[in-house]
């Protein structure tokens, strides 16, 4: 009997233990909730919707998220628009064209990248990158939204590669040998039948470069410049949604109306994020049935 | 023969391409390396900084991270592995399993400033720790446990299911079965995969900004309780807030250069320890 009970009260434990991510995801949404409802449920939230951000002014502070929003888009776009032929190709490379000593000594290497924190990227833009954008365009300041679209570019590029690496493996053997036997080549067979059939795994890769660079903050911090404007040049300073946060958060007054909007600020980055989470995996799961 | 010679170009053009990414994260590293290893000696790696990081060494913030990221082993770890184990040993395809993997998939995906706002908000404010490496560690904690559930389930995964049946045979429990015929050969694959989680940990900013991490506190940490300098946000702020930015140059070099070392360092003995195993137990 106390074996049963042993038995059972082992399990209760294990159990206990996986709710703790469930525990763990309620307890983000509750808190971030709470923290930003106080702005969010009165009639203040039409700030939000302004074209102008100005959160400490001795008149009227601006909380305008609209200039935040395009910012942060701005540099994803650019980001994932130089992250993705690299990413894809290289996943190409790495699983049908490279040879094994390639492949030993390339991923590890790739592997490393995922691995370097944000903020010594972002010390990189600082100190290397910035002179070079500088210098080439002729501008003020290397400190823009390009030098960061390039540095989460490469920050994306190991995510990218990765899972476009596993779709592209598991794409059958049999489908390749039918293309050669019927006499393609072998860019042909990559071409017309590898990659397609591999299209959704890679879809979802670049789902998830999107989810990582959009979410990312130290290295944005750094090297964008910080301006909140609307712009749409990838040579003008811009301010993201994360960098704000990490900037202003550590300065405001806790329980104003500043630090309950960089809540808000943060849910709905928390929802983009979740958004791109679950299509990525719908578009995964229905590739493994 | 025509396309032949056009493949060939387009094969040469996809190796381009994969090359240029190789090369920028060797040039990032050199460059880092390079610039950095003039910087370090025994009185850097020792000694509190003075005149505001201008000079002196990064001893207690090479400490405070090693203190976060102990703490955050000591609570992510255990917690991790348990729910491995639940998921791979005890979990049926219900409707509960269903929702806590996506609730690991989800928080995989939370961006690290999130963290950073919750942990401010749960930790600091609501539970009162204060900004100390109490709050630091739990935040980074949540952050690193779908890396460490993800990694050690794959280990479990990997032992073959004749030992659990070999071991149900002889009428062992499920417990008796999990202690003595699974988890000895999953654990080292479950430790090793979840260094990699640690490592990310150890390099990390964001999450810590608001719940930890103090530019100058003139001792070591005595408590939990207490606020801690660490790496990362030490070359944050040498690299962006501090009034004489390039005249810390090689301060701030040196820094990302012993940031770098411990995290990739982490990294590369999880990646041999990983090759090890593997190499030790073929089924």
């Amino acid at each position: 009997m106390s074996v049963m009970w042993k038995e059972k009260s082992i399990k209760i434990f294990f159990t206990g233990a996986a709710t703790t991510s469930i525990v763990v995801v309620g307890l983000i949404f509750l808190f971030l909730g709470k923290e930003a409802a106080p702005f969010l449920f009165s009639e203040n939230i039409v700030k939000l919707f302004g074209t102008e951000w100005v959160p400490v002014s001795f008149e009227k502070e601006q909380f305008g998220m609209l200039p935040l929003i395009t910012g942060s888009f701005l540099v994803t776009f650019l980001a994932i628009l130089f992250a993705v032929p690299f990413g894809v190709l290289s996943a190409v490379y790495l699983s049908e064209i490279a040879n094994k000593t390639e492949q030993e000594m390339l991923k590890p290497l790739i592997e490393l990248l995922a691995g370097i924190p944000s903020v010594v990227i972002g010390f990189f833009g600082i100190i290397a990158l910035s002179p070079i954008l500088k210098n080439t365009f002729g501008l003020e300041s290397g400190l823009n939204a390009l030098n960061g679209a390039i540095l989460l570019a490469l920050m994306a590029t190991p995510t990218i590669i990765t899972i476009s690496d596993d779709a592209i493996r598991s794409v059958p053997s049999s489908y390749k040998q039918a293309s050669i036997a019927l006499g393609g080549s072998k860019l042909q067979t990559i071409w017309r039948v590898v990659v397609p059939d591999a299209l959704s795994g890679i879809i979802a890769a670049v789902m998830l470069g999107i989810g990582r660079v959009i979410g990312e903050t130290m290295t944005v911090l750094m090297v964008t410049g910080n301006a909140a404007i609307i712009t749409a040049s990838p040579f003008d300073s811009v301010r993201t949604m994360t960098a704000t946060i990490a900037a202003e958060m550590g300065e405001v007054a806790f329980g104003s109306d500043h630090y309950r909007v960089l809540f808000c600020v943060g849910i709905i980055l928390l929802l983009i994020t979740f958004g791109l989470n679950m299509i990525a995996q719908k578009v995964l799961r229905r590739r493994s049935v | 023969m025509k396309i032949k010679v056009q493949d060939l170009i387009i094969f040469g053009l996809i190796r381009l391409a994969t090359y240029f990414v190789v090369f920028i994260i060797a040039y990032i590293l050199l460059d880092i390396i390079v610039n950095g290893i003039g910087a370090i000696n025994w009185e850097f790696l020792t000694t509190f900084p003075r005149k505001g990081g201008s000079e002196g060494g990064i001893f207690p913030a090479i400490v405070g991270t090693l203190y976060l990221v102990l703490l955050t082993i000591a609570i992510a770890l255990p917690l991790g592995m348990a729910s491995a184990i639940y998921l791979n040993e005890y979990a049926k395809q219900t409707r509960f399993t269903h929702i806590v993997r996506l609730a690991i998939i989800t928080l995989a995906g939370v961006p690290s400033i999130v963290f950073g706002l919750f942990g401010l908000g749960i930790f600091v404010i609501f539970l009162k720790f204060g900004t100390s490496i109490l709050s630091g560690s739990l935040t980074l904690a949540c952050m690193i446990l779908p890396t460490i559930i993800v990694s050690s389930e794959e280990a479990l995964k990997s032992v073959p299911m004749q030992f659990r049946e070999a071991s149900y045979a002889l009428g062992a429990t499920k417990w008796q079965t999990i202690r003595k015929n699974v988890l000895p050969y999953a654990i080292p694959g479950m430790l090793t995969g979840s260094i990699l989680g640690i490592g990310r940990a150890a390099g990390e900013t964001a999450p810590i900004l608001f719940t930890a991490a103090a530019f100058f506190f003139p001792r070591l940490p005595g408590s939990v309780f207490d606020q801690v300098m660490a790496l990362p946000y030490h070359l944050y702020v040498l690299a962006t807030q501090h009034p004489g930015m390039d005249e810390v140059r090689p301060i701030q070099y040196g820094t990302a250069l012993v940031l770098i070392s411990l995290v990739l360092g982490i990294n590369i003995i999880a990646i041999f320890l990983r090759s090890y195993f593997i190499r030790k137990y073929k089924w």
